[in-house]
């Protein structure tokens, strides 16, 4: 561990300590906005972890979230709390490890395709197994407060970010950046492609999960619209791009405009978030390929070129 | 044999949908995810002009497809023939290609919602009955398939007979090799891209007269045409219109047995049992 590194770890942990004291302002609005940030934050860093280096871009997000908040749902009456979370992670992870062995063998369309739907697909059979069973939603009643979802989610926000951090500096990180960078050089060069995608999609799916998992209490009531809601994958998607995906904390960057912004048309204009999310796609196309890291790196090269012209 | 007819007919109408965007994904090499808002496009145009002015959605084909093909010539020459230019390999190109249709996918939503409204819209044409090997059928299902399969027939001979029509297969095939015999491929590609967008657009005017849309049942169109492509394998008619029957008698069979809310379900474990045993298509070759 070089000293860059440990002077990271401590900026990272300070960081999150001071994310941490939000919930001593006492204001319920601010609190709740901190749930919605901190919930894509975690969504967006873990989308990164899969998609940022193997550029496979998954919309299975909201699959993963709507079976977490499900496994919460279906538990809370026999099991305690906390033995739902790490159950979550599990089901989360199979679930991704099965939709991966599918599709990842195969080139990187059938893998959008198969996960665009995904979430539909599971609303169907969760609400057709309710139909057929007979009932309807699930209630979960707990006394966790909207304070405890968010340090729950800060600190799930620190696994992942260590997560991260250990992977970019892992063989494995190498290997998958090498394979979006070039996956036949990387199967060429002895690298087990198919696993190593898989290994990573299963840790975003389990984070996603969990996710899920921990908001269920916040939702007191679970159906199958709510908790399988595709523009979730999409806003996970944008967000992260928006930000980058080139740096660790690059969808952190993308969230917090995007929330807000988000927040500000859904209250204002309610029918027009879909054109919102289309003109977000467009704009991070078109204007923004790399996300802000990818623009901040491109003035920072610049302006050390026109140094050291001068 | 009440299914099987019930099947293969909204197999017919998937067949031509499918045809669409295999020629878009398969010669301009655009994964177009917002295929399914033509088909929506075409579907409301039917509509408006059947309760406007009576005019029969089958004379409302003649109007959509030039109008599809227009619109869609000039997406692809204005928004994604920049990124095929941009694109350093394949793979990047289809990941701007998915994220800005996707985007344009939502814009279209988006701009529909607000232009009419989220309601579901249908209407009443041709709802009378006709009697197949002693079954009901209605009329309008059993003419959207007869359309469907006049357009594809017509689309497959095309394909194979004339010179344009061997152009396209040859840009499908290889686009590096058309271009060393004289094949003009960037304007090829728009040209497919258009008319698959075409095709797709008219297959929305003929599904909108027994199907009820709204403005975003786009997707599960599209969800739908894609899992056939796959299928039926990239750029083959032929796997295209077998995988769109197999996909309508597969959905009729669940939803008439199981449970009509389970279509995707079944649409879906078609796709899986694709992907693990026949990745390259019902007629396609192993890739070496």
């Amino acid at each position: 561990m070089k000293r860059g590194d440990l002077s990271n770890l401590a900026w990272g942990a300070a960081l999150l300590v001071l994310a941490a004291l939000l919930p001593l302002t006492g204001d319920g609005y601010l609190i709740s906005l901190g749930v919605t940030i901190a919930m894509y934050t975690v969504l967006a860093t873990s989308w990164a972890l899969f998609s940022g280096p193997t550029h496979y871009i998954s919309l299975a997000t909201a699959a993963f979230f709507g079976v977490g908040t499900y496994v919460t749902g279906a538990g809370i009456d026999h099991l305690p709390y906390w033995t739902l979370l790490p159950i979550a992670a599990v089901v989360g992870g199979v679930l991704a490890a099965l939709v991966g062995l599918a599709t990842l063998r195969l080139s990187g369309v059938y893998f959008v395709i198969f996960t665009l739907g995904l979430a539909e697909m599971t609303r169907q059979v969760v609400t057709w197994y309710q139909n057929k069973t007979g009932h309807k939603g699930t209630y979960v009643l707990t006394d966790l407060t909207d304070n405890d979802i968010y340090w729950q989610l800060v600190a799930l926000a620190g696994l992942v970010f260590l997560i991260g951090w250990a992977v970019g500096r892992s063989r494995l990180g190498f290997a998958l950046r090498i394979i979006g960078d070039d996956e036949d050089v990387a199967r060429h060069v002895g690298i087990n492609t198919a696993l190593s995608k898989v290994a990573l999609f299963i840790v975003s799916g389990a984070v996603a999960a969990v996710v899920g998992a921990i908001i269920a209490p916040r939702y007191v009531y679970i159906e199958p619209s709510t908790a399988f809601t595709p523009m979730l994958s999409f806003q996970v998607v944008i967000m992260a791009l928006l930000g980058g995906t080139g740096r660790l904390w690059g969808p952190l960057v993308g969230v917090i405009p995007f929330t807000l912004l988000w927040e500000a048309i859904s209250s204002s204009f309610p029918n027009q978030t879909t054109l919102l999310l289309g003109l977000s796609f467009l704009a991070i196309v078109y204007l923004l390929p790399g996300g802000f890291v990818g623009l901040w790196d491109r003035v920072k090269h610049r302006s050390a070129r026109r140094r050291a012209l001068a | 044999m009440d299914i099987l007819i019930t099947g293969l007919i909204l197999g017919g109408t998937y067949a031509l949908i499918a045809m669409g965007l295999n020629l878009q994904y398969g010669v301009s090499r655009i994964m177009n995810l917002a295929n399914g808002e033509m088909l929506v496009i075409g579907g409301f145009t039917a509509f408006a002009l059947y309760t406007a002015g009576q005019v029969s959605p089958l004379l409302t084909i003649f109007i959509v497809a030039p109008v599809a093909y227009v619109l869609n010539w000039l997406v692809y020459r204005i928004m994604l023939r920049p990124l095929v230019k941009r694109a350093k390999s394949r793979g990047m190109l289809e990941q701007d290609a998915i994220l800005t249709t996707f985007g344009l996918s939502f814009v279209m939503v988006g701009l529909m919602l607000w232009a009419f409204g989220g309601d579901y819209f249908s209407y009443s044409y041709l709802a009378r009955p006709v009697v197949i090997f002693g079954d009901n059928f209605g009329l309008n299902r059993v003419v959207a398939f007869g359309c469907a399969a006049l357009l594809c027939a017509g689309l497959y001979l095309w394909l194979n007979v004339s010179r344009a029509g061997m152009a396209i297969r040859a840009v499908a095939v290889s686009p590096e090799n058309a271009r060393l015999v004289g094949i003009d491929v960037p304007k090829l590609s728009a040209r497919a891209f258009a008319l698959g967008g075409a095709v797709t657009a008219v297959g929305g005017a003929v599904i909108s007269t027994f199907l009820t849309l709204d403005a975003s049942t786009g997707v599960m169109f599209t969800m739908k045409a894609l899992i056939i492509v796959i299928m039926g394998g990239v750029g083959d008619v032929r796997g295209t219109i077998l995988a769109a029957l197999v996909l309508g008698l597969g959905e009729t069979l669940v939803a008439t047995f199981i449970d009509p809310g389970l279509t995707l379900a079944a649409a879906y474990a078609l796709f899986i049992a694709i992907l693990l045993f026949r990745p390259q298509g019902f007629f396609g070759r192993k890739p070496t």
